[in-house]
């Protein structure tokens, strides 16, 4: 994985120079919170509804051993002994003190981290597939272009004042793991028919109040104009997104009024002029970032033999791992989702163990994906079984990857000073209610996604299921949608009808998981079930 | 009723408005009456309190204050989905108290 150069860490150690003299300046009178507010979020620190709430920036959701041990170092020292994953790759702390922050931040940096872009109108964390570099269905690492377009973004000085916030997603598969048509801007890595690899363009893809698919803007970009490219989309809309209207100021609301053409034509002009300026960084650097996103020194001739005498073992090898690119190796997904527990949740044991399993059975690797999980992307077959034992003893061995337990979930009203409803309650309630009834694996994939608010921290527009909490007249209300999707037929979920109180919302999805079993035609998901049968049937009997 | 809340500048500690002063227990919480402003710019300029705001409220049948809105019951207690983090860890019947 990626390590700082000298100029990174010395960046990232004067931000928190500068931090501490803010926060000493804040602490002592010197500022009022209007004037500290937005130097504080531009170092990721919010103020939510107990404390402070912190988070840190893992870049396309990469951390090695000595990262995750400081980031549970952090939760003991700092806070109350947990952090919490995001569906943005990242972790946030939910109890952290203003005159402790910039001692974290320096601790953070110790091991190339910061809290810098998880907040303000600028370009966000990089979000990647967390697969990436290991996924047997990619055509390249995406790793080393979200890299260049992390050092590009970061403190890039015509961006640092967007119109709204702005988010970036690189994947090099045809299979979508990191819901990239519902970023800002989704880069498909792709092969044209001539050979060349280049990068496909989605622009003006979102969630939240207005949810949109990106649509497809530049079919293919060459890899050594991609951050030119990248540049002239973000060009056109800091010079034409609104900002009149917060609720109108994201990149997706300038490409549907303008036209996806409109907005590609615009985008082209200003491309062709910053052809002439020559401002794609040098191929060198490129190439540096590429040399550290070599592959580990894999075992060759390693054994693709795996015991599954053990069932509970075969089907966590059934639910949680996925096809390695490299023989006798394959990649585990650890779920954060306990039955009846908080999704995203680790405590700080818990991070000290994954990451020692990582050091010692991934290449000292580890992803955060954005349903809130962690991967061990490379691990030996061989060794398959002992790291699952050891996950397991640790109460972290769930094999319901991507199943009705695996529930995204947002912090919701019990932490989120912008949530209407509770979002964690209602997941716990769920995946309670599917474990208890033996149901899980006989539905096999279906993604259930809860927000709190329409803000959609909880991506519930992409779940098979969602369901989006709302205020009504003062009490928690839940609406349910069906039919969302995050991956290449990325769809978005249709609202059901009238919401429910938090036990009739699980009353209302278990009713809909029985559609499903009993309309489902031989080898349909969830999904697929839906969209050939349709809404009505689920709202009969949820409603009927 | 109105009470005054706010966050403590250096900790983000929840906290209250009592009269006197600021504390993390709700139920030491007055009635500003229409003070809210008057006694918001004072403590905060004073950075005794983090953005001060007033909220309903009323007294509940034990004589307790209970804000009108789940979410400042909510940061009064704590979370809903981690008792033990919140400022009665030993009272399995604290949650109730918020829904």
């Amino acid at each position: 994985m990626y390590r700082y150069d000298k100029y990174d860490q010395a960046m990232v150690d004067a931000r928190v120079a500068e931090f501490r003299d803010q926060a000493r300046r804040r602490l002592e009178g010197k500022m009022t919170e209007d004037q500290f507010k937005p130097l504080r979020l531009q170092n990721g620190l919010y103020l939510q509804l107990h404390a402070y709430m912190l988070r840190v920036a893992v870049p396309y959701g990469t951390l090695n051993a000595q990262q995750m041990h400081m980031l549970a170092d952090i939760a003991d020292k700092y806070d109350r002994g947990y952090g919490h994953f995001t569906t943005r790759q990242n972790i946030q702390y939910n109890w952290i003190k203003l005159e402790d922050t910039a001692d974290i931040l320096a601790d953070l940096a110790k091991v190339e981290m910061h809290a810098i872009q998880t907040s303000g109108n600028c370009i966000r964390n990089i979000s990647s597939d967390q697969y990436a570099g290991a996924a047997a269905d990619e055509l390249i690492d995406p790793r080393p272009y979200a890299e260049l377009l992390r050092q590009w973004s970061s403190f890039h000085p015509e961006f640092l004042a967007l119109p709204r916030k702005f988010k970036i997603c690189v994947i090099a598969s045809e299979t979508d793991r990191a819901a990239m048509k519902l970023h800002d801007i989704g880069i498909r890595i792709v092969k044209n028919d001539a050979g060349e690899i280049g990068a496909a363009f989605y622009v003006g893809g979102g969630m939240g109040r207005t949810p949109m698919i990106a649509p497809l803007i530049r079919e293919f970009v060459p890899l050594d104009q991609l951050i030119t490219y990248a540049e002239a989309c973000l060009r056109v809309y800091n010079r034409y997104g609104r900002r009149d209207n917060k609720f109108k100021a994201r990149i997706k609301i300038l490409v549907h009024e303008l036209g996806k053409e409109e907005y590609a034509r615009q985008v082209e002009e200003e491309f062709a002029h910053l052809l002439t300026q020559d401002i794609e960084p040098p191929l060198a650097e490129l190439e540096r970032i590429k040399e550290y996103f070599a592959d580990p020194a894999f075992e060759a001739g390693a054994s693709d033999e795996i015991d599954l005498s053990d069932p509970d073992f075969a089907l966590w090898v059934k639910n949680n791992c996925h096809a390695h690119k490299q023989p006798g190796y394959i990649t585990a997904t650890i779920s954060l989702k306990p039955v009846g527990g908080i999704p995203g949740d680790a405590s700080a044991a818990q991070m000290h163990l994954m990451a020692e399993l990582g050091k010692e059975y991934s290449f000292d690797e580890m992803r955060v994906t954005h349903a809130q999980n962690i991967v061990l992307p490379h691990v030996k077959k061989a060794d398959l079984y002992t790291l699952w034992q050891k996950l397991d003893e640790a109460g972290l061995g769930a094999a319901n990857l991507d199943s009705i337990e695996d529930i995204i979930a947002c912090p919701g009203l019990d932490y989120c000073s912008l949530a209407n409803a509770r979002s964690i309650p209602v997941a716990q309630k769920i995946s309670e209610r599917f474990a208890g009834n033996g149901k899980t694996e006989t539905l096999g994939e279906l993604k259930l996604k809860i927000s709190g608010c329409i803000n959609a921290c909880g991506h519930h527009h992409a779940g098979h299921i969602g369901i989006l909490g709302v205020d009504k007249k003062g009490l928690e209300n839940y609406q349910l949608l069906l039919g969302g999707c995050e991956g290449e037929d990325t769809s978005l979920g249709k609202i059901t009808g009238p919401g429910f109180t938090e036990d009739g919302i699980v009353d209302a999805v278990d009713k809909a998981a029985d559609v499903y079993l009993a309309q489902r035609q031989e080898g349909e998901r969830f999904l697929d079930t839906y969209r050939r049968i349709g809404m009505d049937p689920f709202k009969e009997a949820i409603y009927g | 009723m109105k009470i005054l809340t706010g966050n403590d500048l250096r900790t983000g500690q929840v906290t209250w408005w009592t009269g006197q002063g600021w504390s993390i227990h709700v139920e030491d919480a007055v009635d500003v009456g229409d003070q809210a402003d008057a006694i918001a710019a004072r403590e905060e300029g004073a950075r005794r309190v983090n953005v001060p705001y007033a909220i309903n409220a009323e007294i509940d049948e034990k004589g307790g204050v209970r804000p009108a809105h789940i979410k400042d019951r909510i940061r009064a207690l704590g979370p809903t989905v981690r008792p033990d983090l919140t400022l009665k860890p030993a009272d399995p019947e604290a949650g109730n108290w918020v829904i």
